[in-house]
């Protein structure tokens, strides 16, 4: 059968990125249109899981790669065995969630077979036959139409941009385990760091997210043994985020930070919400003591409803905001986090 | 250790960024080299001060992009060569990946190639990629720690983010590194470096002179460029006596408006 549409499924150790099967939504939509159908591809050691969840959540058919050379994530070997798959496959377009591995995945495949890529597309249509993507540049502040006169077309799909297919259990579909011979690279796995807890920042529906303001609480008086001015300031910023954990944890969303608090040491730089940190979708961002400079917005101005909490009512979050409380973020935070618990009956 | 770092010239980031009739403009925001890539320079010079050697900056673009190469320099590194040629005017990563990966090689003999995690004009992120790609040699990306870094036995071990995870690789000599911005912090140009960068004749490589006959089409056309519908939000304030109040007022509101 051939499948015109090829989408990556993205894995962490077997952990899905939900961005996969709004992926293969997606291509669905498009196999309507150009015709062939969508083959999820699979690549990974005991992923067999995955491929069924490829197959509920639309896919005509899997390509599954289970290999142990497959268990570890490294560019390289990825890139060739999904070079492979996709050409075998005579596939016209190539969807991939947009993660931290993809876009170089996406990149490397491209040269592999001499092909346009464009990363992190936050809209697709087809028009005469052709593939249109729409991505945002200069960190959201413009956004381009782009087309490929090469197939096939690489495109990396930006998390939460586009639908979730409702998963059909029981949805039958072939998987095809391929035989692909893993050529060896030079890069090896050591081994990995502790990850981090909690809602990752770009799959999360809700957010919230504290700056500076969350150190400026001057009723909190620092343990004796701290002196120096500014361990003071880290230690009030940490209490600061206790309270902004707290409210997450009740609204069950991922913790995010401006970069004035990531630099000042209050939190660290995986939780960077901006420019030069994460882009992020959500229904519901919280900004706590967050002025809401253009670097920040560029990270979150898409997220459906803002709400903002600052002293200062000209700050400029509040001009994207949907609701806004002009007030000290330490007196609104606990009881927010109260009400709202009670709200949702936890 | 020879190292190359390649950087961009980009708008600032503050810039206020317009298009009319296909065509964008920054009003007059300063050009500035690409703020992911201060890190690159920072980290190949940190390379080159434990190990020795030298840096040279590269980057493909316009006249003006001598001023972000300048700015390499001024930070300290020893050489820099642009890389402008009419043939390089509508391309895309696959196309500018395959004039560095070109220059790289032209180079000679080098051990690492240091790249910023994305240019801010494009927001593209794979250029990286494809340069290693095309020069065959590991890519390690988004790598926020240098763990180890050996000349001798040719070998680096670094750590990369991997989403919530960190990933901790080792890989051989030559290699690509992307790095993100937790891996150092940039310094500022001295005084000294500043003087010494003003007075740099950069030289500029043609296609000719990396040794490229042909240069591709870019695969990407751009049919279209336009500002994204403005969000219009008409910024609700909660307001009331007490912060109590004023924290159920406000939950009330995200429960009546489904926002929760
Ligand atoms: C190249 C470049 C890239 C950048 N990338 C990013 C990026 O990715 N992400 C990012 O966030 N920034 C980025 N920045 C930095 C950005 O310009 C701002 O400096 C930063 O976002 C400010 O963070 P902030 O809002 O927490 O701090 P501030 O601007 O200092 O704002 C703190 C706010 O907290 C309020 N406040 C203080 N105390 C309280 C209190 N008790 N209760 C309530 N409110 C209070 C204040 O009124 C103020 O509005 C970048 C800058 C550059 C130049
Ligand atoms: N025109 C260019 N000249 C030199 N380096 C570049 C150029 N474009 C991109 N790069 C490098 O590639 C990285 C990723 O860029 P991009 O893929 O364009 O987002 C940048 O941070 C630079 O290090």
């Amino acid at each position: 059968m051939s499948s015109k549409v090829c989408v990556y499924v993205d894995h962490f150790q077997g952990r899905s990125s939900p961005a996969s099967w709004e992926a293969i939504g997606v291509a669905t939509k498009i196999g309507e249109t150009l015709g062939g159908g969508v083959a999820a591809i699979v690549l990974g050691e005991k992923v067999e899981e995955l491929a069924k969840h490829a197959i509920e959540h639309g896919a005509d058919e899997v390509l599954l790669v289970d290999d142990a050379s497959l268990k570890d994530y490294i560019p390289e070997t990825h890139a060739s065995v999904l070079s492979k798959l996709v050409t075998d496959a005579g596939a016209e377009v190539l969807l991939l969630p947009t993660t931290d591995r993809t876009r170089e995945l996406a990149g490397m495949v491209a040269v592999d077979l001499e092909t346009g890529v464009t990363p992190d597309v936050v809209d697709v249509e087809v028009k005469d036959g052709a593939l249109i993507a729409t991505r945002p540049i200069y960190a959201g502040k413009l956004m381009t139409k782009e087309t490929c006169t090469t197939k096939p077309h690489v495109l990396t799909l930006r998390g939460r941009a586009f639908p979730k297919p409702e998963p059909e259990t029981g949805r039958s579909g072939n998987v095809n385990k391929v035989d692909v011979k893993v050529e060896a690279v030079t890069t090896e796995v050591l081994g990995y760091g502790e990850s981090e807890a909690g809602v990752t920042l770009s799959d999360a529906a809700t957010i919230v997210s504290g700056g500076r303001g969350v150190s400026n609480n001057p009723k909190l008086e620092p343990p004796a043994e701290i002196t120096v001015e500014q361990e003071q300031e880290i230690w009030r910023a940490q209490q600061g985020f206790e309270l902004v954990r707290s409210l997450a944890g009740v609204l069950g969303a991922a913790v995010g930070a401006s970069r004035a608090a990531v630099d000042a040491g209050y939190i660290p730089y995986i939780n960077q919400v901006g420019q030069t940190g994460k882009v992020v979708s959500p229904d519901l961002y919280i900004a706590c003591g967050i002025s809401g400079a253009i670097q920040h917005l560029a990270g979150m101005r898409t997220s459906k409803n803002i709400v903002a909490i600052n002293k200062d009512s000209e700050a400029p979050i509040f001009k994207l905001a949907r609701f806004g409380v002009v007030g000290d973020l330490f007196d609104i935070v606990p009881p927010l986090t109260s009400a709202l618990k009670e709200r949702l009956g936890k | 250790m020879n190292i190359v770092v390649c950087v961009k010239q980009t708008p600032d980031t503050a810039a206020t960024v317009t298009v009319s009739d296909g065509e964008v403009s920054w009003g007059d925001a300063p050009l500035v080299l690409n703020p992911w890539d201060e890190y690159a320079v920072e980290q190949a010079l940190l390379s080159k001060e434990a190990h020795g050697g030298k840096v040279t900056a590269i980057s493909l673009g316009s006249e003006g992009a001598k001023d972000a190469l300048k700015q390499a320099l001024a930070m300290g590194c020893e050489e820099a060569i642009l890389i402008n040629d009419p043939a390089f005017e509508n391309a895309d990563s696959l196309v500018v990946s395959k004039a560095l990966a070109a220059a790289i090689t032209k180079l000679g003999e080098i051990d690492l190639a240091f790249f910023g995690r994305q240019a801010v004009d494009s927001d593209t992120g794979v250029t990286f990629a494809q340069v290693a790609r095309r020069l065959g040699w590991p890519a390690l990306s988004l790598v926020a720690k240098v763990e180890a870094l050996d000349p001798g036995a040719g070998t680096i071990a670094v750590e990369r983010m991997l989403g919530s995870a960190r990933q901790r690789l080792q890989t051989k000599l030559p290699a690509v590194v992307s790095v993100v911005k937790e891996i150092n912090e940039p310094r500022y140009p001295s005084f000294m470096g500043i003087r010494k960068a003003s007075k740099a004749e950069i030289p500029v490589w043609s296609k000719a002179d990396i040794d490229l006959a042909e240069v591709p089409e870019a695969a990407l056309r751009w049919p279209e460029i336009f500002a994204p519908p403005k969000i219009e939000t008409e910024c609700e304030f909660i307001e009331g006596e007490t912060a109590e109040e004023v924290a159920n007022k406000l939950a009330d509101r995200l429960v009546e408006e489904k926002v929760i």
